[in-house]
């Protein structure tokens, strides 16, 4: 018989070696799945995390976007993670990023055709500004209303899509595109392009940001009274309050910063990768960052790195799909799988498990 | 006597239709939260449901095999829910997000081969002459099995959580986990159970999108109403009858402004079809401002894992 | 109960042991129908091992047990009901939200319909003398009717044997003398009572046998009438104990002024305060008593400043800071110990660092411009751990590794060594074993010495006798005047602390 025993202290080893875990018994689950599809899971396995970066007929193209698409997830996940750890939980990221990409190109297009090197910076204010505003209304309603901010945040990725929706086909339509759904395509517009700023290499404005980001947010919770704070409040909500924290300020801090962040990586998406506002120019950043944050043990350093494998796995879905008739579908149950998974082996870090009923006595 | 080009009979009618899923999967989740579990994977398992529920339906050409598939396929995800919650202990929270975002993915991989194809009709329930009443007759007589189910759910749920020594014992385990405990109670038991339950029913509903109410397959065909689902246990306070209000009170919106956008209101279409998120909103915040009144009402365990340490 | 009394359970060698410990090892004793028979120890002697095994909620490595002669090794504990044993439980086994009938079905094995039961419910209790209303919600309930929901659960079914788990804790000396009549006539109608205690008085007036444990092992067994209090003190602890040393001191001014507090309590089923008003003095001790649940958790939430009110009701040092939150009073001269070590006091999963800094970034000058000086934390927590006396591997141990004791130390010790000029604690020394309570006790006393304001909230009605200097008690969220403690009566305390709770006719006609 299995049993569970409290660990007195959490295992160090574990909480780094769970994600490492994680990933193996995902492959393990994928390649039964695949085999199910009727696919040789271990070419699959190969296709999805080796071929996009060391195969040399796809990694010319493969490689780059492995910045394209880790960017916007780890800038989305590190938002979020800060909320995850405090307890506070925006699962609307999608929605944010969606009304960031909206505010900046709003801005953008309106300025349009005005040609001065001010035009994309305000741009991205705005689109952090668009996002930090969209998850201030599950904030504030938290903070004022006690009301369920996974829910409202979450109810409100609809609502932005219908508004999405609204501006792509009626006020940002482009003028001279031919009655076509979609905005001016922004990464043509050199005043509001968000170009690869090294050829070759996928990196963009977003991803600097990204790291930058990485960077501020480990600061932040290694040496700073907020980080640890954060931390407190998510450990145990009391004696946050004990320690002096107020908890409204940090909703408002919390969802603010991701909203922000997730609105930023709207915004240089819509700039950049995607290039202009269509009805379908998201594609679930904002919820695939969920598992990220996660897969990085809310820590940003580990988001970085969950940040870039859950981009190789959208990178290698892609071209396993193109080479080996794997459904784009199959790709997006693997990633849940690895969050179950990650779950599931969690429970390593606080728990021994130990067979039999019989305890030994020291 | 139509007004502005609406037959009311005909909307209260089709806001009962449109309801149901709601009903079933918001049911379902409050025998869970009952039990003090936070589920908040309804989304998923009810798309699982959908699927499951059309294929089984579509391979056998029989719907109401259709439904059984479907309540299966819910549970069966609620499984994981509950192996990894009640017996690995993981957070609920990320553990209910995690199985949304898996079950959106299976439910599409599976969905592949079903996309265009019409399944099995299901009958409606034979009233005969009760149906030709008048007004009367198409509100209440005129309806799939499905509808007087969803409302019979209902009912059996409100009797067994106020009657029945079952029903105690579940609001018990929801209240606190170690006092249950302490009595004997079989926590993780009940709970499980009470998991399987909520997932068979969000699977129902998912099923009752798939197989009448749309009926045909796309990928991400829930749309968002298992959120709803479970914003109407917050609406109803945990109370049985009041999900019936929340759901009907929301089919009504949905109904409404699909007929709105039918004919050919002067509002934007967008604006129509995310009016009934942004009601559900409005519908929390009147809910949970009450002075922390509704919050009251909430099992005092929900959402805390038990783990038996001696 | 007769001389010649039958066997009713015998416990042979019985041991259990968890990782780490050996909670009972080699136990032996027995009770005879109709005796009341006390269980004595320490905390952590393995008292509540030793009835979860009786009581089928644990089971033995080792050693057997018989219930009137048959082998007795319940599964659950819904085999030890059957067999007729029925516990009272000290913490843990009620529903807030339920009415009183619905929680004493739960603890039924085939309970009546609800109406039947609740007439089995108002007879029971009108026949022990423990009035209760069926109908009303737990939650609502005093931490006396809360005892009574259970002692009625229990009495229903009719037990054998009663196991009744620190009893006496929740109630006031009045509803203590009312709650001994109930056993009394329970043991004289055959009813066996095994009753845990680590008060000696108590079971020197209640008890026929006592047993005494102490780390696991049965020390003494003894009639307590015989005995004297501080031989089976002695006997418990193992050890001679010295009372805390004082000396007393001229008091100097005004240090806390608590003026027309009044706040709701965020707790569900809490208790309000309601107009609240008291002064400590530099030097002085203020011990407030009360029974568990009449507004001690609210009172030290709103004088740490995690519930805030008017900012003229608390004044420290002269400042009118009732609306402001814990740290500007921290930054005042105000240090605070919530009775819930882990979870409030300190975060379980943090570790003893991370802890140090939770509640003394401020008089510590830990953060410097919102960065925190990890160094100067650790050394600090390196202090705490050195001058308290803390028994822990090192300073990187998460909080929940540390035994109740130990942590409490550190939790008092981290507010004692930031020099404060008003002291709060709540429930000192809940749960520590007796050598480091009297280190703690000691440690406040000290800094009362040194000028501080303390107050001490407490249940422990001994301990407060022994450090206040001034005593006043907390009632459904109304605080007493204050009086002096020299020449009180344990008869003025009770009333001070409720009386019996419209319980005075209880007992009439038995």
């Amino acid at each position: 018989m299995l049993r569970l025993e409290k660990r007195p202290s959490p295992s160090a080893f574990w909480q780094w070696a769970t994600p490492v875990l994680a990933v193996v018994l995902t492959m393990i689950a994928g390649g039964i799945m695949f085999a199910l599809l009727g696919k040789n899971p271990v070419e699959a396995i190969r296709t999805i995390f080796w071929d996009p970066l060391f195969n040399e007929q796809f990694a010319a193209y493969s490689r780059p976007q492995l910045l394209v698409k880790a960017g916007p997830l780890i800038l989305i996940a590190v938002g979020l993670s800060l909320g995850f750890r405090a307890g506070i939980w925006n699962i609307g990221a999608e929605g944010q990023y969606i009304m960031g990409a909206l505010f900046g190109a709003g801005v953008g297009l309106a300025l349009y055709p005005v040609e001065t090197r001010w035009v994309f910076p305000l741009m991205v204010v705005a689109g952090i500004f668009g996002g930090w505003l969209w998850a201030m209304i599950p904030a504030i309603l938290k903070t004022r209303f006690n009301t369920n901010e996974i829910l409202v945040s979450l109810l409100l990725v609809y609502v932005a899509q219908n508004v999405l929706a609204s501006m792509s086909l009626g006020l940002l339509r482009n003028p001279e595109g031919g009655g076509f759904p979609g905005s001016r395509n922004l990464g043509q517009i050199p005043a509001m392009a968000n170009p690869e700023l090294i050829p070759g290499t996928g990196m963009h404005w977003g991803v600097i940001a990204a790291f930058m980001v990485v960077i501020a947010a480990y600061i932040l919770l290694q040496r700073h009274i907020l980080g640890f704070q954060i931390k407190l409040a998510g450990q145990a909500p009391r004696a946050a309050r004990f320690a002096g924290v107020n908890p409204q300020r940090l909703v408002l801090l919390c969802m603010g910063i991701s909203g922000a962040l997730a609105g930023a990586a709207g915004l240089f998406e819509v700039t950049g990768p995607s290039g202009q506002i269509s009805i379908d120019f998201n594609v679930g950043y904002g919820f695939t960052a969920i598992i990220v944050a996660f897969l990085g043990r809310l820590n940003p350093i580990g988001i970085l790195l969950a940040g870039l494998l859950m981009a190789l796995t959208y990178i290698g879905g892609e071209l396993a799909s193109f080479m080996l008739g794997l459904p784009a579908a199959a790709i997006q149950a693997f990633q849940g799988m690895l969050l179950f998974f990650l779950l599931a082996v969690d429970l390593l870090t606080n728990f021994r498990i130990r067979f039999g009923t019989r305890k030994e006595a020291l | 006597m139509d007004i502005g080009g609406i037959n009311p009979a005909v909307l209260i009618a089709s806001l009962m239709v449109a309801s149901v899923p709601i009903i079933l999967a918001a049911i379902g989740e409050l025998v869970v939260e009952k039990a003090g579990v936070l589920n908040l994977g309804v989304e998923g398992m009810m798309i699982m449901g959908a699927i499951t529920g059309f294929a089984t339906a579509v391979a056998t050409g029989n719907p109401y095999l259709g439904f059984l598939g479907g309540a299966i396929g819910g549970a069966g995800l609620s499984l994981v829910f509950g192996v990894l919650t009640q017996f690995l202990l993981a957070n609920q929270v990320a553990t209910g997000l995690a199985l949304t975002l898996f079950g959106l993915g299976l439910s599409s991989l599976i969905g592949q081969g079903y996309v265009g194809i019409k399944p099995p009709l299901t009958e409606n329930v034979p009233f005969g002459p009760l149906a030709d009443i008048p007004f009367l007759g198409t509100v209440i007589f005129d309806h799939d099995w499905m509808v007087y189910v969803s409302i019979g759910v209902c009912a059996a749920v409100w009797a067994v959580l106020k009657y029945t020594r079952l029903g105690l014992i579940l609001r018990a385990v929801g209240e606190s986990h170690d006092a249950a405990h302490a009595l004997g109670y079989k926590v993780v038991r009940i709970r499980m159970l009470a998991i399987l339950f909520g997932g068979a029913m969000a699977g129902l509903g998912g099923a009752y999108i798939s197989l009448i109410r749309v009926p045909q397959w796309t990928d991400g065909i829930t749309a968002g109403a298992g959120w709803i689902a479970l914003a109407i246990v917050v609406f109803a306070s945990w109370k049985p009858w009041r999900v019936l209000l929340g759901a009907y009170l929301f089919g009504g919106i949905t109904v409404l402004q699909l007929n709105l956008q039918a004919a050919g209101a002067r509002i934007p279409v967008e604006y129509l079809s995310m009016s009934p998120y942004l009601i559900t909103i409005l519908v929390l915040v009147i809910m949970s401002s009450g002075k922390g009144k509704a919050a009251l009402n909430a099992p005092a365990a929900l959402g805390q894992n038990f783990h038996a340490s001696r | 109960m007769t001389g010649t009394a039958r066997e009713l359970l015998a416990v042979d060698n019985v041991t259990k042991a968890y990782p780490g410990v050996v909670a009972n090892s080699d136990v032996s004793f027995s009770i005879s129908e109709g005796e009341i028979h006390a269980l004595l120890g320490e905390n952590g002697a393995g008292k509540s091992t030793l009835v979860k095994m009786i009581y089928g909620l644990v089971k033995p490595d080792s050693g057997t047990m018989r219930f009137r002669g048959q082998a007795y090794q319940p599964a659950e504990p819904k085999a030890a009901r059957a067999t007729g044993v029925a516990m009272v439980f000290q913490h843990f086994s009620l529903f807030e939200a339920l009415n009183v009938a619905e929680n004493v079905a739960l603890g039924m094995e085939s309970p009546p319909p609800m109406r039947e039961l609740s007439g089995r419910i108002r007879s029971v209790s009108e026949e022990y003398g423990l009035p209760l209303d069926p109908d009303r919600m737990v939650g609502d309930l005093s931490a006396g009717e809360r005892q009574r929901v259970e002692i009625i659960r229990c009495l229903l079914q009719n037990p054998k044997l009663l196991i009744m788990d620190e009893p006496t804790s929740v109630l006031t000396p009045q509803e203590v003398d009312i709650l001994f009549k109930t056993l009394r006539q329970l043991s004289a109608e055959g009813t066996a009572i095994l009753y845990i205690s680590h008060k000696l008085e108590e079971i020197r007036t209640l008890c026929d046998e006592a047993t005494i444990l102490r780390r696991g092992k049965v020390v003494a067994t003894c009639t307590p009438r015989d005995r004297s209090a501080r031989e089976m003190a002695e006997l418990m602890v193992g050890a001679t104990l010295t009372p805390p040393a004082r000396a007393a001191l001229p008091k100097g001014d005004i240090a806390l002024q608590v003026t027309g507090l009044s706040v709701a309590s965020p707790i569900p089923f809490g208790t309000s305060l309601k107009d609240i008003n008291f002064s400590v003095a530099r030097g002085e001790v203020l011990g407030i008593a009360g029974v568990a649940g009449n507004g001690q958790d609210e009172l030290l939430l709103a004088l740490s400043g995690e519930l805030r009110t008017a900012a003229s009701t608390i004044q420290i040092d002269g400042q009118p800071l009732g609306a402001a939150g814990p740290n500007q009073r921290r930054a005042a001269g105000l240090v605070a110990a919530p009775e819930e070590r882990l979870g409030h006091a300190a975060a379980p999963d943090m570790s003893l660092v991370e802890n140090a800094l939770l509640s003394a970034a401020i008089r510590r000058k830990l953060v410097r411009g919102g960065f925190i000086d990890w160094d100067a934390t650790r050394s600090f927590a390196a202090d705490i751990v050195a001058d308290f006396d803390v028994r822990t591997p090192g300073t990187h141990v998460a909080a929940r590794a540390l035994s109740g004791g130990n942590l409490q130390k550190f939790v008092v010790g981290r507010e004692l060594l930031q020099s404060p000029a008003v002291i709060v604690i709540n429930q000192p020394t809940w749960g520590v074993d007796a050598a480091a309570a009297a280190a703690i006790r000691q440690a406040i006393l000290d800094r009362a010495a040194l000028g501080a304001a303390v107050v001490v909230i407490s249940q422990d009605l001994d301990e407060l006798l022994e450090i206040a200097d001034n005593f006043a008690a907390l009632n459904e969220g109304r605080l007493t005047r204050p009086r002096p403690v020299e020449g009180l009566t344990i008869d003025e305390i009770g009333l001070m602390m409720g009386g019996a709770h419209g319980m005075e006719v209880a007992h009439h006609g038995h």
